[in-house]
C-alpha cells in the first residue's frame, strides 16, 4: 500500500502529511517542556531563597553550547536548501556538520555533568539541581534522538534521493523542523537556568 | 517539497546567514547583560525578551513559519493557548496563599 501525500500537498490541509504530523508532534513537545517550565516557575516563585544560575553553573560552557546548537540549526537548514538546489554532495556536507555539532554539544554537556558529579552535586542535592538535571537531561535526550534520525538521513536513508528526490527532501525538511525545535528549547533553557 | 525556484532558495540562504549573525549577536547581548547582575525582575524581563526574539527568528526563517499554510498556524495558535494556560494557571495559587 502506498503512503498518501508524501510529496504532494493534501488538498484539504494544503501540506504534505508528514509536515502536519511533525507540527502536531511539536505541539505535544511544547506541552511537555511547558509543564516542566511551569513547574520551575512555581517552585522558584514559591521558594524562600533561590540561587542564581550563574553562581552554580558554568556559563562559558553553556554559552559555547548555545553557539554550537545555533550553528547546527543553520547547517541543518542549509542541508535542506542544498537538496532544494539538487546538490546531494553539499547536502551530505551540511548534514554531516549538523551531526558533528550535535555530538560536540553532547560532549560539552558530558564535561559539564561530570564536573557536577565530581563535586557530588546530583538531582537529589536540592530543588535547583533537580530542575537543572531534569530539563537539561530531557533536552539532551532530544539531541540524541535528533542525532539518530539525522545520521540515518545522512547515511542509509539518503539512498531514497536517487529514486524519490522530492520525498527525501520532504523527509529532511521534517527532520529539520524537529531539530530547530530542539534549538528553540535550548534558547529558553540557557537564560532561564544559567543566567537568572 | 514545494516547487521553489533555485534562485529563490539562494536568496533564502543569504537570509539564513543574516539570521545566524543576528542570533550570535543576541546571544552575546544576553550573556553580557547577565554580568550586570540586575535585580531578578529586570534580569528575567531582559533575558526572556531576548530569548523570544531569538526564538521568533528561528521559527520564522529556519522553520519557515513566515510563509506557512493556515492549518499550521491554526495548530500553533491552539498550542499557544494551552501553553499560556499551562504557564498561568499554576500562578492562581497566589490568589489564595497559605497564611504563615
Amino acid at each position: 500500500m502506498e503512503i498518501p501525500y508524501t510529496v504532494t500537498a493534501r488538498p484539504d490541509t494544503g501540506v504534505f502529511n508528514a509536515k502536519l504530523g511533525i507540527w502536531l508532534f511539536l505541539a505535544s513537545e511544547v506541552m511537555l517542556f511547558g509543564a516542566l517550565f511551569s513547574s520551575y516557575v512555581l517552585l522558584r516563585v514559591g521558594a524562600e531563597t533561590w540561587p542564581h544560575g550563574y553562581d552554580l553553573l558554568n556559563v562559558p560552557l553553556a554559552t559555547l553550547n548555545t553557539v554550537i546548537l545555533i550553528s547546527s540549526s543553520v547547517t541543518m537548514v542549509m542541508s535542506w536548501a542544498s537538496l532544494m538546489m539538487r546538490n546531494l554532495a553539499k547536502y551530505k556536507r551540511y548534514m554531516g556538520a549538523t551531526i558533528l555539532l550535535a555530538l560536540a554539544f553532547l560532549c560539552v554537556k558530558f564535561f559539564e555533568y561530570g564536573a557536577k558529579f565530581e563535586h557530588h552535586l546530583y538531582p537529589s542535592t536540592n530543588t535547583f539541581y533537580a530542575i537543572y538535571f531534569t530539563l537539561t537531561g530531557l533536552h539532551g535526550l532530544h539531541v540524541v534522538g535528533g542525532i539518530v534520525v539525522n545520521t540515518y538521513f545522512w547515511g542509509p536513508g539518503s539512498k531514497m534521493w536517487r529514486a524519490e528526490p522530492e520525498r527525501f527532501t520532504n523527509r529532511v525538511e521534517v527532520a529539520g523542523l524537529y531539530w530547530h525545535f530542539v534549538d528553540l528549547v535550548w534558547i529558553f533553557l540557557f537564560p532561564v537556568l544559567y543566567l537568572l | 517539497m514545494d516547487s521553489t525556484h533555485p534562485q529563490e532558495i539562494r536568496k533564502q540562504v543569504r537570509g539564513y546567514i543574516v539570521v545566524f549573525v543576528a542570533l550570535m549577536a543576541l546571544t552575546i547581548i544576553t550573556v553580557a547583560v547577565s554580568y550586570l547582575h540586575l535585580n531578578i525582575g529586570a534580569a528575567a524581563a531582559v533575558a526572556l525578551f531576548v530569548a523570544t526574539i531569538k526564538a521568533s527568528l528561528v521559527a520564522s526563517y529556519f522553520m519557515h513559519l513566515i510563509s506557512e499554510k493556515k492549518i499550521i498556524y491554526a495548530t500553533l495558535i491552539l498550542t499557544a493557548v494551552f501553553f499560556a494556560a499551562l504557564m498561568t494557571l499554576p500562578s492562581s495559587h497566589l490568589l489564595d496563599p497559605i497564611e504563615r
